[in-house]
């Protein structure tokens, strides 16, 4: 368990991104003269990740999550740094670190589209030097798993989004990989379809010690699975830990739900002087400091006339989307 | 390379193109009429062309009726394994797919290049070989295994060159997004190579000879068959299609160094 799997130092990425400004005087400049800016999306990263360990990347959308996942699993060349993945470095793309590891990005497919997804599950079965009796066994105890037995055998272009991507789940696992680069499996999917998914990985890491990197929008994907997490702010690190220490540090407060009797002890809270959340007639919500909490909630119950009272943390997508726009957490 | 395990990839890649192609059956009627209306219409061309005179750039009706047939084959070649696959390097560079094809334990090059099969294409191929054999009669050709031998070395060539080609083009992609034309202007070029290269002026032969080699793509081959050509056109055949293809299999490598990938 301690092995470490992922070593990533002073990892540095930049492209050289063109520009457009808006209007045909706009597009004929960028048609004939292009100027491009090399920005630099990933700076001097550093990171070990352990056999088993569930990392997830948080980050607004072009903080540089998708371009790490794409540099570990070698999509992409680093222009500076060190890494080893599994013991290889990427970008060489050796055939055995290729069978150690897989990616599935929620918003693209390799499923053959008009063909059900057997004939792509033995297509990658060979691609992969797994036999078609072993692949069988491995078909049937994924699909058990993912529960989409009856789905097998249907075009993938009839499938729902859930199925389909259940599906590209079991495409990207038959060759039974050590490391699981997600980048938002969960996109697009509804609720039932998400809690199945994320139910999926849990026993999946649960069974096989895979290690599994993934980014995701969604923060029940994060709070369900990753106890650890790496926040990314425009290309550097701001965060590299534990998820409820993140949310106990970055969090220090609560809100407080006040149901005040009457309309007058309402309107008189509102005017104490506490931060105000949220007012609907005879409930108020404030946002109060942990550390004040028995004060505060003396104070309240002494000064009000209160019909009841809830103590609620702030929601985590709250939370967590506040500190991805922070340069320091 | 392991050859069991790409020869076993490759009867799969062969299934499911052929699987996926018979989901749409009208499709594949079509595509069957459309192979033998192109060759009736180009036939027809060529005899409007000889209507008035016997030879065009030194070859008679007959002869030119061999550069038509290897054109036919070619055009086969074309549609069966180059256009499916090909052009979608360009969707795979511009949609962020090939990522899939990267990460697998296989040569990418073979994948992207042989994973679609268009089976109406074969049907051209058939086509362009039934119109060689005609062509056998009727300018009393001796078979024999030396003939053959070189006949297809240089048919192997040509389709070598015109898929290095092609796929030179494509790989650019990775650094310009979008080549549709270019691939497009390729493919105009291949239809010039039905008629034969000495009916071009000195300077277009230099450009199809050098630049676009359409001369070593149907022409070389045309005179092999007719047993026109001498050794060194050949080797010359040989050597220029290998060099072909080791360029643009450099080129990919090199390519991919620069592969970005497109963003989620």
């Amino acid at each position: 368990m301690d092995e470490n799997i992922i070593q990533v130092t002073n990892l540095s990425k930049s492209f050289d991104i063109s520009s457009k400004k808006p209007g045909l005087k706009g597009t004929l400049k960028h048609f004939f003269k292009r100027e491009t800016k090399n920005i630099e999306v990933l700076k001097n990263i550093n990171l070990k990740i352990k056999r088993g360990e569930i990392v997830g990347f948080l980050g607004a959308n072009g903080a540089g999550k998708t371009t790490i996942l794409k540099i570990l699993c070698g999509l992409i060349y680093p222009s500076k740094g060190n890494l080893a993945v599994a013991g290889y470095l990427p970008y060489k793309r050796k055939s055995n670190f290729l069978k150690n590891i897989t990616l599935i990005m929620g918003q693209k497919q390799q499923l053959i589209w008009d063909l059900p997804p057997m004939e792509s599950f033995y297509l990658n079965a060979a691609i992969y030097d797994i036999n078609k009796s072993e692949a069988k066994k491995r078909i049937k105890k994924l699909s058990n798993m993912l529960e989409i037995e009856k789905e097998l055998y249907i075009p993938v272009r009839k499938l729902s989004l859930g199925q389909r991507m259940k599906a590209e789940l079991l495409a990207a696992l038959i060759h039974k990989p050590n490391i699981l680069f997600l980048d938002e499996p969960t996109l697009g999917l509804d609720i039932n379809a998400q809690r199945n998914l994320r139910k999926f990985l849990q026993i999946y890491n649960k069974e096989t010690n895979a290690t599994i990197c993934l980014t995701s929008h969604y923060m029940k994907d994060i709070t369900s699975l990753c106890k650890r997490v790496i926040c990314i702010h425009e290309g550097c690190i701001t965060y590299d830990g534990k998820l409820d220490k993140l949310l106990k540090k970055i969090s220090p407060v609560k809100d407080i739900l006040i149901i005040c009797k009457t309309d007058k002890d309402a309107q008189e809270l509102s005017k104490s002087g506490f931060i105000i959340k949220n007012k609907n007639q005879k409930e108020i919500t404030i946002t109060i400091k942990k550390d004040s909490i028995k004060f505060t909630l003396n104070e309240i119950i002494n000064k009000f006339d209160i019909e009841d009272l809830y103590i609620n943390e702030p929601p985590v997508d709250e939370i967590i989307g506040n500190i991805l726009v922070k340069e320091k957490v | 390379m392991n050859t069991k395990k790409y020869m076993k990839i490759y009867s799969l890649f062969l299934y499911t193109s052929i699987a996926t192609e018979l989901e749409y059956k009208t499709n594949v009627i079509i595509d069957f009429v459309t192979a033998i209306l192109s060759l009736v219409g180009s036939l027809f061309l060529l005899t409007i062309f000889f209507q008035n005179t016997d030879k065009i750039g030194g070859w008679n009706f007959e002869q030119a009726l061999v550069i038509q047939g290897i054109y036919t084959i070619l055009n086969g070649v074309t549609n069966t394994w180059f256009n499916p696959n090909l052009t979608e390097i360009v969707k795979h560079i511009r949609e962020g797919t090939l990522d899939f094809v990267l990460l697998k334990p296989i040569d990418s090059q073979f994948f992207i290049s042989l994973k679609k099969l268009a089976p109406s294409g074969i049907l051209e191929i058939i086509l362009g070989f039934a119109l060689l054999f005609y062509c056998i009669s009727i300018n009393k050709i001796n078979i024999n295994l030396w003939f053959l031998f070189l006949s297809f070395t240089t048919l192997f060539c040509s389709i070598v060159i015109l898929y290095s080609l092609w796929f030179l083009i494509s790989t650019t992609t990775i650094w310009f997004v979008k080549t549709w034309n270019a691939t497009e202007v390729l493919r105009s070029f291949l239809y010039l190579g039905r008629f034969p290269l000495n009916s071009f002026s000195l300077s277009l032969r230099i450009f199809f000879s050098i630049f676009i080699p359409i001369a070593f793509i149907t022409t070389i081959p045309s005179e092999v068959f007719l047993g026109l050509a001498g050794l060194w056109k050949i080797l010359l055949e040989l050597v220029v299609s290998g060099i072909f293809f080791i360029v643009s299999r450099r080129f990919w490598l090199f390519a991919l160094k620069y592969y970005t990938s497109a963003s989620s």
